[in-house]
């Protein structure tokens, strides 16, 4: 029997196109646009102004906390302007722009191909260089990782689960990365291990990536202490706690961190990021992005310098489908659609899926019928169909105590919901409401 | 027979008698005093518990006048200062008169204006569609046309127009309670001064980007020009980050600046027609297009008002 | 270009709805459908025609003329309700009757509580509730199953196999010489018994049922507790005295049992939400129904068993709540 999570859990189509794309380095775009908060936590502050020249892996806004990161140039050449453009949160935020003039890198970085298999630095010198290179959770959700790195004193942390489930259907940057990248992702496993003083570290994969399994498993025997586990395909595993449930089987309690439960969950991206950063001293300035879809000509995964315009990759996927209805940044189940195609790449972004017309409208809403599908598939063990009710009639005292606070926005819910209601539209709005009650009560 | 009868009167005589002993002594104890005033104060309140005063229902607005020693903070925006004079009178306490207000919906971008670059296919609600992202619209300022303002209107004295796809504010039914105000997530709609005969000026456009990005986005967008500003003989228009906004109470209705505003941004509302203009009943201005739109829309409010 | 769509995560959706989830249920009504006009002939063919019909009708004419609101009769529940209400009817219940139980089931049973989805009790019930108390007669003389030789209107009528072990417990006989009187198992599991149309073929049912849960349209908990409660409680009985107590099997084959716990009680707006729920609800209709059968006035005690426990559905739902993720950890 492989692991999984105990409850709820759903499996949409996996739609893999692009799982047998090799990574390929995208060209230069001729602008890139970086935006200066792509992370959870405070915007960066921008170190350049108009004119400035820069290089690559330079560092032009600075982190301004503790819960915040540093952004590097993705690219070498002149800054156009500071200025607010279109990024995929869906508004105009504050980003550097800057013009492409060749590609000259910071002489710092260390351009050899070779692996590097020796750690070198202390464990707080690791996570000072994962904090000055900018890295972030790769897997979407933008979290600082030096922040995740830094245990508090009064917790214990004993193992380092290293997230390559890739739950989510179209996606595939992960699954090449393992592939492609496995020993650099291992050292960089090493690295973390050493951060965080474990000597355990689990590598989740889902059954449908058994070339990846089967590869790393082959590999994993140079490394001690890590080891790598085929988990059975069930949306969404990739979430922290589900993903903890299914590995080591402790629960992270409601409203608490993996710390609670001595685990650290990183993404395998992350894991790379920091194998580049700290062993060649590359900061965090370009990630595998994945450009799939079912009319796309050619699903790729490429490696994109962060702030390439969506519509580069678009390009050099094969244009735009002519039944494009919807451009979506990241997966199906939890991205979010694009309302311009000049949006850039953040760090954020593990793939881009281009849906057909016909798949990108949403079922009829009827009224709700009370199957309990909602019920049965969430993973967090709500009730979305009273959320649903409660946010829609601002009952948020109701709502905090029926666990809103607990929903992890996955949206199994509004997948099964027979009758197509937005479930997950009312209950993320009636979540943001109690969080802000709860924020302020705090105060 | 008669004795059942009789035995049933005298036992359900007796069991009402001691449940009525029971209740007269519990409702003893648990008796709240309560100022009778409390009462009066609330007869006197229109009953709509729109919550427009900032409390919760009428009941709760009452207790806190009765309370209170001053009622300066205190206005019913339902009732109005004639309702607000009872009470002081009910309280033996002065109130002062306030300027009644209205709502107002401070955007014009009708898809003729404002092209519509994408469509939202979420849930029918502008706080979750404005939590997404901008908007249909290449404007992230102005109206999301999604009615979450009609939603909470508890005196239907708001509506989405069909053509537009903006909301109307119906005059006669509003009762400046601020629920729309409060509802919209664009900050679009405002309270402002209630003038004589309906009439209004003001500038229908959030728009805070520059000029040329707003106009893009927006034909009748303003775009931080200050040309009202500096017509204005009152210092009644100011202007903050590309977008005028003029001071209703400072306003003395002379329609310069809606005259000046090269975008027909300032719409000027219920005024009769301009009489050095060509006669041309619909409309008062160089170019008709908002204008007449507004018009209609008054039209319609007085019909269905 | 075409103009892009923006709508909230997810941006995919299962293919099911709430018209397919119907459809199924109707497929799986279908075997017992078929069974019954084995038995009861042209009967069976009106009841049902008459019944769907006129539920369909009357929901189109509530929503448009009485609600005004767009008709949604092609969402499939009204088609169910209205086999299922025929399924609760002896086949020679004349046409009237059958009109004013549809208009009972839909009118007061559904559409008063604002339609689909809002119905605390289930709508077919309510109408075979109703007619059974308003035309007693009519509804408990069951025409005796001789296939297409039965004519609609003067059907030769007999007692169900509970009514004759009631009858005959209550004069004091024992359940051995009852026995002789009814059917044997074999026979009540394929149906050969009098009884509301729809109810008498356990077998057919049992294959709608399966149909169902291979659809994944509902969850065997339901049906899996009223059987087990039921047989556990008859089978107790039963132990202590099998002379003035029908055994188990007997119990789940005849009567509403089989058509009531498969079709009737698991009716997702009537049932409880949570898996926990699902099991009280069962184990509540299990008890209740016994209770009516063994020390009721009734022969048969489902229909009221459900209804009973439809009204603690909201209740249920309140208090029984899923486990959440990470709750336990948080008290201990």
């Amino acid at each position: 029997m492989l692991k999984t999570f105990p409850k709820g859990g759903v499996h949409p189509a996996e739609g893999k196109y692009s799982a047998n794309s090799a990574i390929e380095v995208l060209p230069l775009p001729k602008q890139v646009s970086i935006p200066i908060a792509q992370h959870i936590g405070a915007p960066s502050k921008p170190l350049v102004a108009k004119g400035d020249k820069v290089k690559v892996g330079d560092k032009i806004a600075e982190s301004t906390g503790f819960v915040s990161a540093n952004i590097h140039s993705s690219v070498s050449g002149t800054v156009v302007k500071v200025d607010n453009i279109l990024d995929s949160t869906g508004y105009k935020r504050p980003c550097v722009i800057i013009g492409v003039e060749g590609d000259e890198w910071n002489e710092s970085i260390d351009r050899s191909t070779g692996l590097k298999k020796e750690i070198s630095l202390t464990d707080k010198e690791i996570i000072n260089k994962i904090n000055e290179s900018g890295i972030v959770g790769l897997g979407g959700a933008t979290f600082p990782s030096h922040v995740k790195l830094s245990i508090p004193d009064d917790k214990k942390i004993d193992v380092l689960i290293i997230n390559g489930v890739e739950c989510e259907p179209y996606l595939t940057s992960d699954h090449r990365l393992m592939i492609e990248k496995a020993e650099e992702m291992l050292v960089g496993i090493q690295i973390l291990m050493k951060a965080l003083g474990v000597n355990l570290a689990l590598i989740g994969i889902e059954n449908n990536k058994p070339d990846a399994i089967e590869h790393i498993k082959k590999l994993v025997k140079d490394y001690p202490g890590i080891e790598v586990h085929a988990l059975k395909v069930q949306y969404p595993q990739g979430g922290e706690k589900q993903l903890i449930k299914a590995l080591i089987n402790r629960e992270v309690p409601s409203g608490g961190l993996p710390l609670d439960v001595g685990a650290v969950v990183h993404n395998v991206g992350t894991a790379f990021a920091v194998y580049e950063a700290v062993q060649k001293n590359k900061p965090l300035f370009e990630r595998v992005v994945t450009l799939t879809g079912k009319s796309v000509k050619k699903p790729s995964n490429f490696m994109v310098r962060i702030g390439t315009p969506t519509s580069d990759l678009i390009e050099a996927a094969g244009g735009l489908p002519e039944d494009t209805g919807k451009v979506i940044n990241g997966g199906p189940m939890m991205g979010k659609a694009l309302n311009s195609l000049d949006v850039p790449i953040v760090k954020g972004a593990s793939g881009i899926l281009i849906m057909p017309v016909e798949l990108s409208q949403r079922k009829k809403e009827v009224n709700c019928i009370r199957c309990a599908k909602c019920v049965s598939v969430c993973a967090q063990g709500l009730e979305p169909y009273l959320l649903n009710r409660l946010a829609q009639l601002e009952k948020n005292d109701k709502l905090e105590t029926d666990g809103v606070m607990d929903c992890i926005e996955c949206g199994s819910c509004a997948y099964i919901c027979p009758a197509g209601l937005p479930l997950l539209d009312y209950i993320r709005l009636g979540k943001s409401r109690v969080s802000q009650i709860i924020r302020s009560r705090k105060q | 027979m008669s004795a059942t009868i009789l035995f049933t009167i005298i036992s359900l005589s007796a069991i009402g008698a001691t449940a009525a002993i029971i209740l007269y002594f519990v409702a003893q104890k648990f008796k709240v005093y309560e100022d009778p005033r409390i009462d009066q104060v609330d007869e006197i309140l229109p009953a709509a518990n729109c919550g427009g005063c900032g409390y919760p229902g009428c009941r709760g607005f009452a207790e806190a006048m009765v309370k209170a020693d001053d009622l300066s903070p205190f206005y019913c925006p339902v009732g109005g200062n004639e309702t607000m004079a009872q009470v002081a009178e009910v309280l033996g306490k002065a109130v002062e008169a306030k300027d009644p207000q209205v709502a107002v919906v401070r955007c014009s971008g009708s898809p003729t204006h404002r092209e519509r670059i994408n469509s939202y296919d979420g849930a029918s609600s502008c706080a979750i569609s404005s939590s997404l992202y901008s908007g249909e619209t290449g404007c992230q300022f102005g109206c999301l046309g999604l009615g979450d303002c009609v939603d909470v209107c508890d005196f239907d004295a708001i509506y989405i127009d069909k053509e537009t796809g903006l909301p109307v504010v119906v005059d006669d039914n509003c009762t400046a309670c601020g629920a729309c105000v409060k509802a919209c997530p664009n900050v679009i709609i405002e309270l402002r001064k209630k003038n004589k005969k309906d009439r209004k000026i003001f500038v229908s456009c959030v728009n805070h980007d520059k000029g040329g990005v707003a106009k893009k986005a927006c034909k009748v967008a303003c775009i931080g020009c200050s040309k009202c500003v500096k017509v204005c003989p009152y210092d009644a228009i100011t202007m903050d980050n590309f977008c005028a906004f003029i001071d209703a109470n400072k306003c003395k209705l002379c329609r310069k600046c809606a005259t000046e505003c090269p975008t027909n941004a300032i719409l000027e509302i219920n005024f009769p027609p301009k009489k050095v203009k060509p006669a041309n009943p619909a409309e008062g201005k160089e170019t008709p297009k908002a204008e007449s739109k507004e018009t209609n829309n008054n039209e319609i409010n007085k019909k269905e008002g | 270009m075409n103009k892009l769509f923006i709508s909230p995560s997810p941006h995919v959706y299962e293919d099911t709805t709430v018209k397919r989830l119907m459809f199924d249920v109707v497929i799986a009504l279908l075997p017992a459908l078929l069974f019954s006009v084995y038995f009861f002939g042209m009967g069976a063919i009106i009841v049902t025609l008459t019944a769907v019909v006129s539920c369909l009708a009357f929901e189109w004419l509530i929503q448009k003329y009485i609600l005004k609101e767009e008709p949604s009769i092609t969402d499939g529940s009204a088609l169910v309700t209205g086999i299922l209400l025929a399924f609760n009817i002896p086949t020679n219940l004349p046409i009237w009757i059958i009109i004013i139980g549809s208009l009972v089931a839909i009118g007061i049973g559904k559409m008063s509580f604002g339609g689909l989805g809002n119905n605390p009790f289930n709508p077919a019930l309510v109408g075979r509730v109703f007619m059974l108390i308003s035309f007693p007669v009519q509804m408990t003389s069951w025409p005796v199953p001789t296939g297409f030789n039965n004519s609609y209107t003067d059907a030769v009528t007999g007692a169900t196999p509970l009514a004759v072990m009631k009858e005959g417990i209550g004069a004091g006989e024992s359940v051995s010489a009852i026995m002789d009187k009814i059917p044997s198992h074999m026979e009540l599991f394929y149906g050969y018994m009098g009884g509301s149309m729809g109810e008498i073929a356990a077998a057919a049912l049992l294959l709608g049922l399966g149909w169902m849960l291979f659809r994944k349209v509902i969850k065997i908990h339901i049906p899996l507790s009223i059987f087990v409660t039921i047989a556990v409680f008859t089978g107790i009985l039963w132990l202590v005295n099998p002379e003035s107590n029908a055994d188990p099997l007997f119990h789940l084959l005849t009567g509403g049992v089989m058509l009531g716990a498969i079709f009737m009680a698991t009716d997702y707006v009537t049932s409880p939400m949570s898996v926990k729920g699902m099991w009280i609800f069962g184990i509540g209709i299990g008890i209740i129904t016994v209770a009516i059968r063994v020390f009721g006035a009734y022969p048969e005690g489902i229909s009221f068993a459900i209804l009973i426990m439809n009204a603690f559905v909201p209740l249920i739902n309140m208090y029984i709540k899923p486990k959440r993720f990470g709750e336990e950890v948080k008290n201990g």
